[in-house]
C-alpha cells in the first residue's frame, strides 16, 4: 500500500504531509482513509498537542483527483454529494473539533477543496509562490471541504463571491493582505516557520487552546447573549485546568511556564 | 462497585447510572433500583428534588437486549418492566435529568420521563428500536411527540436516527444546553435553586403540569384552580408573599 499520508510525531508535533506529489497530492479515497487514521490518532494521543498539514512536492493540494470522476456522457450523473458526505465533511468537522492547533504550511497551490481545506485550518503560513485557486466554479460545482462557509468569513463577502464566482488564482501575498491567511514567508522558510510556530503552540496550555477555537467556532452562529453564557462555561473550565494555575504562578514566580496541556 | 450511585447534595438526591461496560443499560434491575432510590425520596422530607445522570460518553444507551430478546409474546405481556417505569413515573417531586453523551432507547425515555432535560453540547437522542425489528415500549412514542412534534418525532420513531443536543434543544426536548463537563454541576446548582422552593407548591405544580398532558385544556384550567386553591391553605403560601412583601428569603416548612 502506498503511503499517501506520511505522518510523524515529534516534540508534540503531529505532522502530516499529503504525499502524491505527481497528483499534486489531490485526494483520492484511499488518500482520505488514510488521512482519517492519522486524525484518529491525533485525536486520541494526549502527547499530540499540535496538528501541521502540509503538501510534498511543489503542490500543497489540488482538491479532489478528477482522474476518479471521469464522467461518462452516456451514463448515469455520478453522485458527487456521496464523497463530500463520507469524505469531505468528516475530514472539516474533525479538523474543526479537535481541540488542538491545527496549522496549515501551504507550500504551494492549493485549489478546489485543497485551497479550501487549508483556509479551514486554525492557522495558514503560505509559501511565496504559493497560490489559491477556488476551481470549483470552473467545472460548473460548488466549493466544498468548508469552502462556502470559510471563504465569506476569512475574506468577506465580496471577495468570497469574486474568488468563488471567478476561480481565478489568488497569489499568497494577496490572501495575506486581504487578512485570509496568518503569514506569508519566502519558500525556503516555509518548512520552518511553520515547524517553529506549531513546536511552540505545542508547548502551550493545549486545553485553553482548544477552547478558544472551540468558542471562536461557537461565535459564528451564537447571539451575544449566547456567546456570553459559552464565554461564562469555558472560563470556568480552563480556570480549573493545571495550566491556568502554572500560568498563573510561572508569572507570579516569573519564570517560564511548563503547561502540561491537560484539562484536570 | 453498585449500578446506581446515589449521593445527596443539600437538599438534591444525585442517581448516577454505573454500568459503564454496558453503556449505561437500563435493565431490568437497574430500573428497579432507581424506583427504589425514588420511592425512599420521596418519602424523606431532606429530599426536595433529584437529579439523574450518567458518564460524559453515555447517559444510558437503550435496553438490556439480552433480557428482552427471549421474550415470547406471553411473557412480554407480563413483562414487569411496565410496572418499574410505572413506578419511576410516579415520583412526585422534580426530576432532572442530566446527558451526556448518548441517551438511546429506554435511555432517552428515561430522560424524557423527567420534568427537565439539560444536555451536554455533546448528547445525543435517539429512539433506533425500530432498527430491531420492535418499536418504543416506555413512553418513545407518546412523550416524543407531545414535546417535539408530529413531524420530527415520527422522523425519529420511523428511521431510527438519532438528532444532536442542539436540535433536541431547538425541537424542545431540552432545557438548556452547556458542556458536557458542566452538565451535571449545573443541573445540580438547578435542582438546588428548584429545592429552595415550597415543597408542597411544587408538588402542586408538577401535578399540574403533567395532567396538562392528560386532559383537555378546559379540564387542565379547572386542575390547576383546584391545586391553586389547596395551595392558599398552606403555611408555606403565608411565608412565600410575607417573605416577599418584608424583602427577606423565605423559609418553607412544606406545611
Amino acid at each position: 500500500m502506498d503511503a499517501l499520508i506520511l505522518s510523524n510525531v515529534e516534540q508534540g508535533v503531529m505532522t502530516i504531509t499529503l504525499n502524491r506529489p505527481d497528483r499534486l497530492n489531490s485526494f483520492n479515497d484511499e488518500m482520505h482513509q488514510q488521512l482519517a487514521d492519522c486524525l484518529k490518532q491525533a485525536e486520541r494521543d494526549d502527547t499530540i498537542r499540535c496538528l501541521l498539514i502540509t503538501g510534498a512536492g511543489r503542490g500543497f493540494c489540488a482538491g479532489q483527483d478528477l482522474n476518479d470522476r471521469n464522467v461518462d456522457p452516456q451514463g448515469n450523473a455520478p453522485d458527487l454529494g456521496l464523497s463530500v458526505e463520507n469524505f469531505y465533511n468528516p475530514l472539516v468537522r474533525r479538523l474543526a473539533a479537535l481541540p488542538k492547533p491545527v496549522i496549515a504550511a501551504v507550500n504551494g497551490v492549493a485549489a478546489g477543496a485543497g485551497a479550501t481545506l487549508a483556509l479551514g485550518c486554525d492557522m495558514v503560513i503560505a509559501a511565496r509562490s504559493a497560490s489559491f485557486i477556488m476551481a470549483f466554479s470552473k467545472l460548473g460545482l460548488v466549493p466544498d471541504c468548508g469552502g462556502t462557509w470559510f471563504l465569506p468569513r476569512v475574506a468577506g463577502r465580496a471577495r468570497a463571491l469574486g474568488l468563488a464566482l471567478m476561480g481565478d488564482k489568488l497569489s499568497a501575498e494577496q490572501a495575506h493582505q486581504w487578512g485570509m491567511i496568518w503569514q506569508v514567508v519566502d519558500d525556503a522558510q516555509l518548512s520552518d516557520t511553520a515547524l517553529t510556530l506549531a513546536r511552540h503552540l505545542a508547548t502551550q496550555p493545549t486545553y485553553g487552546l482548544g477552547l478558544i477555537k472551540q468558542a471562536l467556532l461557537a461565535a459564528e452562529t451564537n447571539t451575544l447573549d449566547a456567546q456570553l453564557d459559552l464565554e461564562r462555561d469555558y472560563q470556568r473550565l480552563a480556570g480549573r485546568s493545571p495550566d491556568y494555575r502554572e500560568g498563573v504562578s510561572a508569572f507570579l514566580a516569573k519564570r517560564p511556564p511548563q503547561f502540561s496541556g491537560k484539562s484536570s | 462497585m453498585s449500578e446506581l450511585l446515589a449521593e445527596q447534595h443539600d437538599r438534591v438526591l444525585l442517581l448516577t447510572l454505573n454500568r459503564p461496560q454496558v453503556r449505561n443499560a437500563l435493565n431490568n434491575a437497574l430500573l428497579a433500583q432507581i424506583a427504589g432510590a425514588l420511592e425512599s425520596a420521596a418519602q424523606n422530607p431532606a429530599i426536595a428534588a433529584c437529579v439523574i445522570s450518567g458518564n460524559e460518553r453515555f447517559f444510558a444507551a437503550g435496553a438490556d437486549l439480552n433480557e428482552m430478546a427471549d421474550n415470547d409474546l406471553a411473557a412480554t405481556l407480563n413483562d414487569v418492566r411496565p410496572r418499574l417505569w410505572a413506578r419511576i413515573d410516579a415520583f412526585n417531586k422534580p426530576l432532572i435529568a442530566a446527558v451526556n453523551g448518548y441517551a438511546l432507547g429506554a435511555g432517552c425515555e428515561l430522560a424524557m420521563l423527567c420534568d427537565i432535560v439539560m444536555a451536554g453540547d455533546n448528547a445525543r437522542f435517539g429512539l433506533p428500536e425500530i432498527t430491531l425489528g420492535i418499536m418504543p415500549g416506555a413512553g418513545g412514542t407518546q412523550r416524543l411527540i407531545r414535546s417535539v412534534g408530529k413531524a420530527l418525532a415520527s422522523r425519529m420513531v420511523l428511521s431510527g436516527e438519532s438528532i444532536d443536543a442542539r436540535r433536541a434543544h431547538e425541537a424542545g426536548l431540552v432545557s438548556d444546553i452547556c458542556p458536557p463537563a458542566l452538565t451535571q454541576e449545573y443541573a445540580l446548582q438547578l435542582a438546588k435553586t428548584i429545592a429552595a422552593r415550597a415543597p408542597l407548591a411544587l408538588q402542586a405544580a408538577k401535578q399540574a403540569l403533567r395532567q396538562s398532558q392528560e386532559v383537555s385544556l378546559h379540564a387542565g384550567l379547572q386542575l390547576e384552580r383546584q391545586w391553586f386553591t389547596l395551595l392558599s391553605a398552606t403555611d408555606d403560601r403565608q411565608e412565600g408573599i410575607a417573605a416577599f412583601r418584608e424583602k427577606r428569603t423565605p423559609e418553607f416548612k412544606g406545611r
